[in-house]
């Protein structure tokens, strides 16, 4: 644990300007991953995980804007790279691949031409040098009759097929880190669990660290070492898994938990989390972004800024943002 | 590829017929008597009934619309009552006038529109952005003869750099040998590179009316499409991948974007072979349209009939090209069709 991590992204904040309003996405979010480290980011839909890997990839949209925070990668600050040292590392020190694989590919463009268009960039590779790594990549990904695929477009592949290019994609140049925005969302459950299981093999086989975004704890319990829990652009929870499952610390991951369906728990003891995010535009969001659905909130909680708590443990430290944390044992 | 043009030629035939039965049947209703008209405000009765019959009209409505089709099918469209000729004839020579005039004013829109459209898009809310606005509805807010007759007085009568608008090509240059129909073109073709620029003078400021005029909806539709295309998961994916700006522009970007683009120019296209009329009459061009319209003042039906039949074939032979470039670009086409 000494060396230091791969990506460590510190107290990262994100603002986009909209018509109505500046809407705070991400505050503060801290979170760090070791060198072929797998982690998972969780949270609903809003939490700001998508824009948490944006803003990382320095491809936020134009309305969003990285107020204040730190991102390292192998100790370069991303933040004050400029726009081409950073174009010159997405790709091939860091990719991504996304929520829709088919919405991510360029609909009017060949496979192969697509995957050639990074190895051009990247490895200056050209014609058929390209066109045979462009092969073996998805080969790699296991997309049968590889050569043939080459000239497929998008539309005429499946989504799990289309999933498994994006990944080939991703991959071409051997990048560091992938974060995986959502991969399987939209796929069905034995794709979902291809997928994962190819990303899982492929990260392994490779050394390399993975961001798994998801909204699925069982599937993040699956996969990753550790896990961060976002709710409304904060990271309220970041510990290793196996403590984060036996004792959570942040009543949000408590109720994230109590949500979960998993082995050995009746359906009906699924319970919903109350309340919704707030809206995100508020001027006066008080420093605790989950009290209104919390029912162990109080007047501390209102401070406009809490700091995360942090406490070391053998797997790693554990970080709870939370002034009431649950100090009990198995959820 | 020649199945689909086929398929397509064959989908065109009845909306073909129904254009033939519509121009027939209008042109009976025009308001007039052309038999009337033609004898002259002294004639008698007789000689007005000795025209009726000689035109055929004395005939009845079915029997009259048999003629008319035998005479389409021997490729006839019969005379013109003023000038005496087949309107065949006058067609064939007066449709490349149109054309030519149609497809200048569309490659200036063009090229003016869709990288005014893309630099709008890829600055949106800079200073080009808002240009691009302004000239787009000043465009569209401009009747066309306003714009030809300002045009004609700002370069002919104050600057005095254009020629007078008076046609083709002025009376000291004599008409290329016809290859397209097309002057600059033929006068290119012929390497006579003076009558090029004579035609060329001549066609400037009316291809400019028709141009600023289809500026607007070509630059409107660029910058949305190529907005829509910028703001997509592909380009964001292109961006996460590290390719290199102009590469996401235009290979990700600008093709997507042509999609609708491409639509959008047929619809102007065919827009502008409409628009055209009024441009002919201001710069005396000599096309299908000035020819169109003299002939519908004084009821003379067959030229009518002849214009439109025309526009009919080409607003068919149009689409048909779109939707070949269409096929050519969307990869997704050939399947569905
Ligand atoms: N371009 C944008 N303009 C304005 N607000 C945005 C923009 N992109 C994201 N946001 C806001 O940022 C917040 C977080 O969004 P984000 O997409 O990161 O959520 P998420 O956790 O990825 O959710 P999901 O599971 O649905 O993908 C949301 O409140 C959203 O409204
Ligand atoms: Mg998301």
């Amino acid at each position: 644990m000494t060396a230091p991590p791969l990506l460590a992204v510190g107290d990262l904040s994100v603002t986009f300007r909209t018509r109505a309003g500046p809407v705070k996405a991400l505050e503060r979010v801290s979170f760090a991953v070791d060198k072929g480290e797998t982690i998972a980011i969780v949270g609903e839909s809003g939490s700001g995980k998508s824009v948490t890997a944006q803003a990382i990839m320095g491809i936020l949209d134009p309305a969003g804007r990285v107020e204040a925070g730190r991102v390292y990668f192998a100790g370069l600050d991303l933040l004050r790279a400029s726009a081409s040292e950073l174009a010159d590392m997405r790709g091939r020190e860091f990719a991504m691949i996304f929520q829709n694989p088919r919405g991510a590919l360029n609909p009017i463009r060949t496979v192969g031409d697509q995957i050639a268009d990074v190895l051009a960039r990247h490895e200056h590779l050209k014609g058929a040098a390209a066109r045979d790594r462009a092969m073996e990549m998805l080969a790699l990904v296991k997309i049968t009759d590889p050569r043939r695929r080459l000239d497929a477009y998008p539309f005429e592949l499946s989504g799990g097929m289309c999933q498994r290019v994006m990944i080939a994609l991703a991959l071409a140049c051997r990048p560091a880190l992938l974060i995986a925005d959502e991969p399987t969302t939209g796929l069905d459950v034995t794709t979902q669990a291809a997928i994962m299981d190819l990303i899982g093999e492929l990260g392994r086989s490779r050394g390399m660290a993975t961001v798994l975004i998801t909204h699925d704890l069982g599937l993040a319990a699956e996969h990753c070492g550790r896990i961060v829990v976002m709710h409304a652009g904060h990271v309220v929870e970041d510990a290793p898994a196996a403590q984060l499952f036996a004792a959570p610390r942040h009543p949000y991951t408590a109720k994230l938990l109590a949500a979960t369906p998993r082995p050995g728990r009746h359906l009906e003891d699924l319970e919903a989390i109350p309340g919704g995010l707030p809206d995100l535009r508020r001027a006066d969001l008080p420093g605790c972004r989950f009290l209104e659905r919390c029912d162990r909130a109080g007047e501390p909680c209102r401070a406009p800024a809490l700091d995360a708590i942090v406490t070391p443990s053998p797997d790693g430290e554990r970080r709870v943002l939370c002034v009431r944390p649950l100090m009990g044992l198995a959820a | 590829m020649l199945a689909m043009i086929g398929r397509r030629l064959a989908a065109a035939l009845p909306s073909i017929a129904g254009v033939v039965v519509v121009t027939f049947l209008l042109t009976r209703l025009l308001p007039g008597d052309p038999a009337a008209y033609f004898a002259g405000p002294a004639a008698t009765p007789q000689a007005i009934e000795e025209i009726r019959q000689r035109l055929g009209l004395d005939q009845s409505v079915p029997a009259q619309f048999l003629t008319y089709l035998g005479d389409l099918a021997r490729g006839e469209f019969g005379l013109s009552l003023t000038t005496g000729l087949p309107v065949m004839q006058e067609l064939v020579t007066r449709l490349p006038a149109s054309l030519e005039l149609t497809l200048a004013g569309l490659l200036f829109a063009v090229a003016v529109a869709v990288p005014l459209g893309i630099l709008a898009a890829v600055r949106a809310g800079s200073w080009i952005d808002h240009a691009t606005r302004i000239v787009a509805t000043a465009g569209v807010s401009l009747p066309t003869f306003f714009t030809g007759l300002l045009l004609v007085h700002v370069f002919y009568s104050v600057l005095q750099v254009a020629p007078a608008p008076m046609g083709r090509l002025d009376i000291f240059s004599s008409t290329p040998p016809p290859v397209t129909g097309l002057y600059v073109l033929d006068a290119l073709l012929a390497g006579d590179g003076e009558t090029a620029l004579a035609a060329l003078a001549q066609l400037a400021l009316p291809a400019l009316t028709l141009g600023i005029f289809a500026l607007a909806p070509l630059a409107r539709m660029t910058r949305a499409a190529m907005l829509a295309a910028l703001g997509s998961e592909f380009v964001r994916a292109a961006r996460a991948s590290g390719l290199s700006r102009g590469r996401i522009v235009w290979v990700y970007a600008f093709r997507n974007a042509m999609l609708p683009v491409l639509t959008t120019l047929g619809m102007v296209f065919s827009f502008l072979l409409g628009a055209n009329v009024l441009v002919e009459k201001v710069f005396a061009w000599p096309g299908i349209g000035s020819y169109a319209i003299e002939a519908l003042i004084v009821s003379d039906y067959a030229p009518v009939q002849g214009f439109v039949l025309t526009m009919a074939l080409l607003y068919v032979l149009l689409n048909l090209a779109i939707d070949i470039l269409y096929g050519i670009v969307d990869p997704r086409v050939k399947v569905e069709s």
